[in-house]
């Protein structure tokens, strides 16, 4: 178990298998996405009270969702690597954070579009509007500290420990923001309606759920596999990739 | 014989003397502090009753925007001429060593915001209530914001323009604290009772006292190499 | 005196914004003897004594202090080594008395009163005026001062000659030499050679290799 473990560590054995499962991740991320795109956008049924506009939450909630998730899988890489010293977690940490902040600001992009039809404002400080926008800021600030150091290991680490730091924070930035709504606002205005959805609505989100961690993986790898790539740029291996054959 | 306790209050006479001859700089933040506040009625509306309103978010902000201002101090000065290795390379343990820093740092930065609040708070026209919460909020507040500072700030102490990246990075880690502190005083004057929300500040700053020193201890020994 | 060494180095390789600055270093500092790293400009002796002095953490390499690695004794390691850096490590509003007796709050520092170090390092009627109306020399002079003070046997100097007259230079030497003739160590940078023939070198490439 120990020896995949360590295996698994290697830069050059993960480039070769992600190599060979990447077109099968790729091709089950694009079917469930435009299956996910077609039906929600296309088939499922009206809202009732916001008409059409209501379907950019096809985009906005697996953003959302990823925009968090992702955080926690950059924090997690970063402890593996700080923890276990493994240059790959190190590397899938650095390449974490831009996509994580790109779907950071997706979620605030799809948002505010979705506020502006059904809320006649772009943007307003509600609970989750706000913390995403302190995601967004705690992400920025990983890659402003990672291009910062002239040592990959040292960045390595002060990403990891600040990625840790931003981690044990965010379910109290998060609830602290939402206490902090609530006292400024009656609770009667809902942002999101996903609870009480109807289940003609609800099976396409899945699936674009579903297809965005996919998504998300795919591209994970990739930035991943593009990191690996210039980090061992003076091995053997990387040099005989480069080559033209 | 060195001792636990020697190096403690040791690091804390040390940068207070530092301090001391450098009174100057004590001001620095005290003066912000101030001229922010003074911005305020001058940008936005000098009306007792507006300036009221917003009187515990604006002295929060500015004792905010003042700590980050001072956090610089913390451990650029030491790296700058190498005694941050002296401390790194110590056989006493670093987090009791970055501890002291952060106390003698509070007592030079936070503690004079803490004592100037209440003259702040008269000039924004704060009611009479809200005048204990601010005081009481503002030292368990500043203390994590000291903290928490020290953390950012040990992570940047060797970079170029690591100020701006500090403000950057400890932003978000601060805003719980605000909206806490912040709450207490609002409450107090709009007439309710803050003590549960005085109490999560305090138990923030418990958890805060507890966890930072390790963190910026561990973030010193990286940060130190650049 | 045992054979065996005080701090040894394996196979130490270090990268800086991805050039490698040396790789696979090995070597040892035995008890009695001064090492002197020698190079030109860049070419990773600073980064070599803070892996020494455990400043800079180790990617690849080993580091063992009398046999155990590093990792398992540090506490004890720093407890038995003295580095002294390219900078001074003076806190320049405080006196050079101020900054010693600091210091000995931080590490064991009883060899002698802080005011026979000053005197013996060369600072006598020095002691009290406040350390940035010094000149470099006698601020690099405040800071060796320590070494009169320490007890501990490994003393890890990263450029010391910088700024010394030829006074401070033989001075410098002969509190070397007297550390090593009572079982201590000393590892040393500096561009200047050193005369004496005790002195045994380890010269850092341009190129990313060490001959030794």
């Amino acid at each position: 178990m120990w020896q995949w473990f360590h295996k698994l560590g290697s830069p050059r054995w993960f480039y070769h298998i992600s190599g060979k499962f990447l077109p099968w991740l790729a091709l089950v991320s694009v079917v469930l996405i435009v299956t996910g795109v077609v039906w929600g956008l296309a088939f499922a049924p009206q809202d009732a009270r916001q008409g059409n506009s209501f379907r950019i939450i096809y985009i906005h909630v697996p953003a959302s969702f990823l925009a968090l998730a992702g955080y926690y899988v950059m924090a997690a890489a970063g402890a593996v690597g700080m923890i276990w010293k493994m240059k790959l977690a190190d590397m899938v940490m650095v390449a974490a954070a831009p996509l994580g902040a790109a779907l950071t600001f997706i979620a605030l992009f799809t948002g505010a579009v979705w506020g502006k039809p059904t809320w006649g404002t772009y943007w307003i400080w509600d609970a989750r509007i706000t913390s995403m926008l302190v995601l967004l800021f705690l992400y920025i600030g990983i890659i402003a500290l990672s291009r910062s150091f002239s040592t990959r290991e040292t960045s390595a680490r002060a990403c990891a420990i600040l990625a840790l730091v931003g981690t044990v924070n965010i379910p109290i930035i998060y609830k602290s923001v939402d206490w902090w709504y609530t006292l400024h606002q009656p609770a009667t205005i809902k942002m999101t309606g996903a609870p009480s959805m109807h289940p003609d609505m609800f099976k396409p989100l899945l699936v674009m759920i579903l297809g965005f961690y996919c998504f998300y993986a795919l591209v994970l790898l990739l930035n991943t596999r593009t990191e690996i790539l210039l980090r061992e740029s003076r091995t053997t291996w990387v040099k005989e990739l480069a080559e033209p054959k | 014989m060195t001792t636990l306790s020697g190096a403690f209050f040791g690091v804390i006479h040390r940068d207070l003397c530092i301090a001391m001859r450098h009174r100057g700089d004590l001001l620095n933040p005290l003066f912000f502090f101030l001229i922010v506040v003074t911005l305020v009625p001058l940008g936005i509306s000098p009306e007792p009753a507006r300036l009221a309103a917003m009187a515990p978010g604006m002295i929060w902000i500015s004792a905010l925007l003042a700590t980050l201002l001072a956090l610089d101090n913390l451990f650029q000065a030491d790296f700058a001429d190498g005694s941050l290795a002296h401390l790194v390379l110590s056989p006493q343990p670093l987090w009791l060593l970055v501890l002291a820093k952060i106390i003698a740092h509070w007592l030079v930065t936070g503690l004079p915001v803490v004592l100037f609040s209440p003259l702040l708070g008269l000039m924004l026209s704060l009611p009479d209530a809200g005048f204990l919460p601010l005081i009481l909020g503002l030292t368990l507040g500043t203390a994590v914001f000291s903290l928490l500072g020290a953390v950012g700030a040990a992570l940047t102490v060797a970079l170029h323009k690591g100020s701006v990246l500090l403000s950057l990075l400890v932003m978000p880690l601060y805003v719980p604290v605000l909206i806490f502190g912040t709450s207490a005083v609002q409450r107090a004057v709009d007439g309710m009772s803050y003590g549960g929300v005085m109490a999560m500040l305090a138990a923030a700053t418990a958890f805060t006292l507890l966890i930072a020193p390790f963190a910026a201890a561990g973030a010193l020994k990286v940060g130190i190499n650049g | 005196m045992s054979s065996q060494p005080l701090l040894e180095f394996k196979a130490l390789t270090f990268e800086r914004d991805d050039w490698p600055l040396f790789s696979d270093l090995s070597g040892a500092i035995k008890a009695g003897e001064i090492l002197q790293i020698t190079g030109p400009n860049g070419c990773g002796k600073t980064t070599l004594l803070h892996i020494l002095a455990t400043i800079q953490p180790i990617n690849v390499g080993t580091l063992r202090w009398q046999g155990s690695d590093i990792s398992q004794c540090r506490q004890q390691y720093l407890a038995s080594m003295a580095f002294i850096g390219h900078k001074p490590g003076l806190k320049l509003s405080l006196t050079p008395r101020e900054n010693l007796q600091w210091l000995s709050k931080l590490q064991p520092l009883n060899r002698c009163t802080s005011a026979e170090a000053l005197v013996r390092i060369g600072l006598a009627g020095f002691e009290d005026v406040p350390c940035y109306t010094l000149s470099a020399g006698q601020l690099r002079r405040a800071a060796l001062a320590v070494l009169c003070m320490t007890q501990a046997r490994l003393w890890l100097l990263d450029e010391p000659l910088t700024a010394l007259d030829v006074q401070g230079i033989a001075d410098l030497e002969s509190l070397l030499l007297a550390h090593v003739e009572q079982g201590g160590a000393v590892a040393l940078s500096s561009h200047q050679a050193l005369t004496n023939p005790a002195v045994r070198t380890l010269a850092l490439d341009a190129v990313a290799e060490a001959q030794f």
